[in-house]
């Protein structure tokens, strides 16, 4: 079985929210069970840092050998930084989703609990992919 | 020995001083480049090409081909390919002097042979489908469905209507929705019903002021024929839309039923698949568009006429047309072939070709039924459309089920497309295969479901006969290698 | 028609395949088709030949058109008749490569994906490029899938072409313009070549790239390290188109700074054929890989580490993406792009230098002869290739002086009064490496007869 991390906010796109410590920033990635429904993931398309983006907006993605997944933000927010290792390891998204695999910040205009407040818990992430 | 070691690049046989070419001495004057052609546009290091003579050359080539596989190599059920035999005839056609060796802007009066071809060929591609006008222009398949699509496109506006939006079934080709975006539509793909044809009540909510056109293939991927076109037709008509008939699957119906008759108003036709043109390793093919006399003004230009005395000329005088889309009259050298093709058959031929690979078709999803299950069973027209989804049970997946077969000396057919069947495989046998071939190929897929339960093994490793093995698609796709001058 | 040699079914084998599937004729399994769509009759097409008289057939259309066995060639204007190595024919004929389809299952379609690897080579090696796909349609429809590219990766819709540029291509451009909400700005020439004042007007910051062709239409070359400096100060995208035969003699776009380079590979050993099928190539740097369109071959390694070749960077392609891929293009020119490897594998190094330098080396010869007879003139100051435009003389009918060229074995050159107003009354030479100094010779002496 795939794993949901407790903790983290998650979207029904199977994409993981964190609030980072210090507030106002939130860092994305996508789930364990999304990375292992695209298989050998082959290229991320990384957000643009500096764009503003709406929660649920396409913000970038993932290409696996056989197919290719857009990629949702969860928050609204603006880019601040995204995970340039992913450019040279895009395998790292597989191996290690929630930590190494993370794939961008965003600064968010509300307090992050807001921003994440929408989002389902790892509870309802799990009943949502049953 | 091939089997087992890496087979060298031809850049890689390389050494200094050979040479493979003759060239006629300079009878001129010689004329030193830098003497005429300014510094900086000149080359300062010649192009590293390999230096071979031409044993290596015929030597490396004919390596390369005995690594490859082709209809005359064995079956290729590749559906949705039509993977039929490619007559010799019609290679030698093509090679003739007068169409290989013509320039495409020699006087009109010096290519007649060539435009009465080409004209003769338009007058029956347009019987074929039931359209009152055809182009020879389009390169492919998808080239085709963008021209069509084009035209479809200046034919609404030129009646002051913006609409914006292509309907597709989720069966449809990939092709169809990315040629509607090149042509600059939005995409509204709508489900399939319960027996795989088009769902009626997704087609009327989907259809309104905005639809451009309906993209229909028909038969369908599924091979089953849309039984509702009428209703089909007449729905999209009634929005104001066009329809467009993707004639990837046009070998089932030659003769029996014609897209023209069915409502559709633009056709393409693949002629690399009906018309047996060889598929070339993934080209050149044709992709000739016909279209009712409505769209005839937005032809792209020009199209071959015929004047009262008999004589061709190129019409050009097409004030409303959408442009060229290919340069020159298209791919003359396959249409030569395409029109020796329909030459040997004549109209009766034909229908007879549509009827074998119909029957062959149908043959082989009855004996295969009770070891995969149908997609949707029924009676099917030139391909059918199996689910592996049962051998999942034993860890086996379709994909193995492809390159098991290769051990067999098969090229496996078509898998996971089209993309609402689970573990899909799609058989497309063609009419120019026997019944002793088909039942070749049945026993050996029997086999391997058996082989699935008892020795799953055997189909997770395979294949196990080729001179490679399965091969690393993530790393080719994570640090890509696409040249021999890469680190 | 019950019988034929491509077709096996037996009455036997219809009625014991009939049996199997339960239905009592072949005609059953057309049920599904409703009668209001069945056709019924004989379809008014083209009657069935036999074999021989299918042959004859074919040779007696054959020989209506004046080949270019039998009729000496100086024109050019995109397609040129060049020497074509014999072994290419033979190579090509091989129908384990004729036959087959696109490489789906790479274990036995190692051959097709090596000679495409090797054909991305070969056209990276002439571009100077570091990433070239499987091939195109042809240059003109690559030229267009450029801007489109351009446009993708800039983010911008305005493409700015030189007339300079083949007037097909132009036209094939304004067409997939039009789908793509692309605005195409033309420059005009001066001496045969882009008029760089013009061009640095047209180019802004809403300029996605610039499109030239170098040899251009007229043959000249154009000064493009000087255009790329103007494209790039605008961080547009330079895309040149080049015939990739002078790429022996000429220094590689690569070099120059080009950041996509198309082109047509006919004159890479791939017959006329009335201009197609030819091939188009398509190369970019690596910053626009990932946009590229069409097929693409990589090298990997197989689960026993032995070299291998698979289709790759799939997921840019339709039948993953569908509405969102980078074209439509689900095809390449395989066959015609191993007709270009192998022409590339028989010259190698020195002979693609020799071949080019032959080309221009009877060129200039052709040009001083014509350009020395009375009333005839030069068109441009500009340096050429292979290809050169000269002016007639005054008031002359040019369709009557191609006849007479024609009459007496010569397909005379291009009519460049066909797709420039202002040009008419020029004609457009193009002389290959195929052209004795015996022929142009004698061509100089038929226009001198002609004239």
């Amino acid at each position: 079985m795939s794993e949901i991390r407790e903790g983290l906010r998650y979207s029904e796109e199977h994409e993981w929210a964190l609030a980072e410590a210090g507030g106002g920033i939130v860092r994305i990635g996508i789930t364990d069970h999304a990375q292992s429904q695209l298989g050998d993931i082959v290229f991320v398309e990384l957000p643009e840092v500096g764009a503003a983006v709406e929660a649920g907006a396409s913000v970038g993605a993932i290409e696996s050998v056989k197919t290719v997944s857009e990629l949702y933000s969860p928050v609204a927010g603006k880019v601040v930084r995204v995970n340039e290792a992913l450019i040279e390891h895009p395998e790292r998204v597989n191996e290690s989703p929630y930590d190494e695999g993370w794939i961008a910040e965003l600064e968010v205009e509300v307090e992050t609990e807001e921003a994440l407040g929408r989002l389902l818990t790892a509870e309802q992430y799990r009943a949502h992919t049953a | 020995m091939s089997g087992h070691r890496d087979k060298a690049l031809i850049f890689e046989m390389s050494k200094p001083g050979r040479v493979a070419y003759s060239l006629p001495a300079c009878d001129v004057p010689e004329v030193e480049a830098s003497s005429v052609v300014p510094a900086r546009l000149l080359r300062t290091e010649p192009a590293a090409l390999p230096e071979v003579y031409e044993v290596d050359v015929i030597r490396h080539y004919t390596e390369l081909s005995r690594r490859n596989f082709g209809v005359d190599n064995g079956f290729y059920p590749l559906g949705s390919c039509t993977m039929k035999y490619n007559p010799k005839l019609n290679e030698d056609a093509a090679r003739l002097p007068g169409f290989a060796k013509i320039h495409p802007y020699q006087p009109e009066e010096s290519l007649q042979g060539a435009m009465e071809l080409l004209y003769t060929l338009q007058r029956d591609l347009a019987a074929l489908t039931g359209m009152d006008e055809v182009t020879l222009q389009p390169a492919a398949g998808a080239h085709g469905e963008w021209t069509g699509l084009m035209l479809i496109r200046a034919y609404h506006e030129s009646r002051g209507e913006t609409r914006t939006k292509v309907i597709v079934p989720d069966s449809s080709h990939g092709t169809n929705p990315s040629s509607a975006t090149a042509a600059g539509f939005e995409t509204i793909t709508i489900p399939s019903d319960a027996s795989g044809l088009v769902d009626l009540d997704a087609l009327r909510a989907a259809a309104g002021a905005d639809t451009a056109a309906l993209m229909l293939t028909n038969p369908n991927t599924l091979g089953r024929f849309e039984s509702q076109i009428a209703e089909i037709a007449r729905i999209v008509h009634e929005a104001g839309g066009l329809l467009y008939y993707d004639g990837a699957n046009s070998n089932a119906i030659m003769g029996i039923a014609r897209p023209g008759d069915m409502g559709f108003d633009v056709v393409h036709l693949n002629l690399h698949k009906t018309m047996s043109t060889p598929h070339g390793g993934g080209g050149p093919g044709a992709g000739p568009v016909g279209v009712k006399a409505r769209l005839a003004p937005f032809l792209p230009k020009p199209v071959v006429g015929r004047r009262g005395d008999g004589t061709y000329y190129w019409d050009e005088d097409r004030p409303r047309s959408i442009g060229r889309v290919k340069p020159y009259y298209g791919n003359f050298g396959i249409l030569v072939r395409a029109y020796a093709y329909i030459r040997s058959y004549g109209p009766a031929g034909l229908r007879r070709v549509s009827e074998c690979a119909v029957l062959n078709a149908n043959y082989m999803m009855h004996r295969l039924a009770p070891y995969y299950e149908v997609a949707y069973p029924g009676v099917c027209k030139h391909e059918f459309v199996l689910s592996g989804k049962r051998l999942r049970a034993f860890g086996v997946r379709t994909l193995d089920v492809a390159k098991r077969l290769l051990d067999f000396g098969y090229h496996p057919p078509t898998v996971y497309f089209p993309l609402n069947v689970e573990e899909c495989i799609m058989i497309e046998p063609t009419e120019t295969e026997s019944k002793e071939t088909l039942d070749g190929f049945i026993d050996v897929m029997i086999r391997i479901a058996r082989e699935a339960e008892e020795e799953p093994d055997l189909l997770l490793q395979a294949p196990h006969t080729t001179i490679v093995k399965r091969l690393d698609e993530a790393t080719a796709a994570r640090r890509p290698v696409l040249n021999c001058h890469c680190e | 028609m019950k019988r034929h040699r491509y077709l096996p079914m037996t009455a036997q084998d219809e009625s014991d395949m009939l049996a199997v599937i339960g239905a009592s004729s072949t005609e059953d399994l057309f049920a599904d088709i409703p009668a209001s769509v069945r056709y019924s009759g004989e379809l008014p097409m083209s009657g069935a030949l036999d074999e021989a008289g299918l042959l004859r057939h074919l040779r007696a259309l054959s020989d209506r058109n004046a080949d270019a066995d039998r009729h000496v060639s100086f024109l050019g204007a995109g397609i040129y008749d060049h020497h074509i190595p014999v072994v290419i024919q033979h190579v090509i004929s091989r129908s384990e490569f004729y036959t087959a389809y696109t490489p789906y299952q790479p274990e036995i379609s190692q051959g097709e994906l090596q000679a495409i690897f090797e054909f991305q080579s070969y056209i990276c090696e002439l571009t100077g490029m570091k990433v070239a796909n499987a091939s195109m349609y042809d240059g003109a429809t690559a030229l267009a899938e450029a801007a489109a590219l351009a446009s993708g990766a800039t983010k911008r819709k305005r493409i700015v072409v030189s007339r300079a540029v083949h007037p097909e291509a132009r036209d094939i451009l304004r067409t997939s313009a039009r789908g793509q909400g692309l605005e195409i700005v033309e420059v005009g020439c001066a001496d045969g070549v882009t008029d760089l004042g013009a061009l640095a007007a047209a180019v802004d910051a809403e300029t996605a790239a610039v499109l030239v062709q170098t040899p251009n239409f007229f043959g000249c070359l154009e000064d493009i390290p000087a255009i790329e400096a103007l494209v790039h100060d605008r961080r547009g995208l330079l895309v040149t188109s080049v015939n990739p035969l002078s790429l022996g003699l000429l220094e590689s776009p690569g070099a120059l700074g080009a950041d996509i380079v198309v082109g047509d590979a006919q004159p890479l050993g791939i017959p006329m054929s009335l201009g197609g099928p030819t091939c188009g190539f398509f190369a970019v740097t690596e910053a626009l890989m990932r946009r590229m369109p069409g097929r693409i071959v990589g090298q990997t390694t197989d689960s026993e580490g032995r070299r291998g070749f698979v289709l790759t960077l799939q997921a840019r392609e339709q039948h993953i993406r569908r509405e969102k891929a980078t074209s439509n293009i689900c095809s390449n020119q395989a066959l015609l792009a191993l007709c270009a490897s192998v022409y590339l594998s028989v010259m190698g190094r020195a002979g693609i230098r020799e071949v080019a330098s032959l080309n221009l080396s009877k060129a200039r010869y052709a040009l001083g002869r014509l350009g020395a007879l009375p009333g005839v003139e030069i068109a441009f100051p500009s340096p050429i290739f292979n290809e050169f435009a000269v002016k007639l003389p005054a008031g002359t009918d040019v369709a009557a002086f191609q006849a007479k060229l024609l009459a007496a074995g010569y397909w005379g050159g291009y009519d460049l009064g066909r797709t420039y107003p202002e040009l008419s009354g020029h004609l457009l030479v193009a002389v290959t490496e195929r052209r004795t100094r015996e022929e142009i010779d004698g061509f100089v002496q038929a226009w001198e007869a002609s004239l």
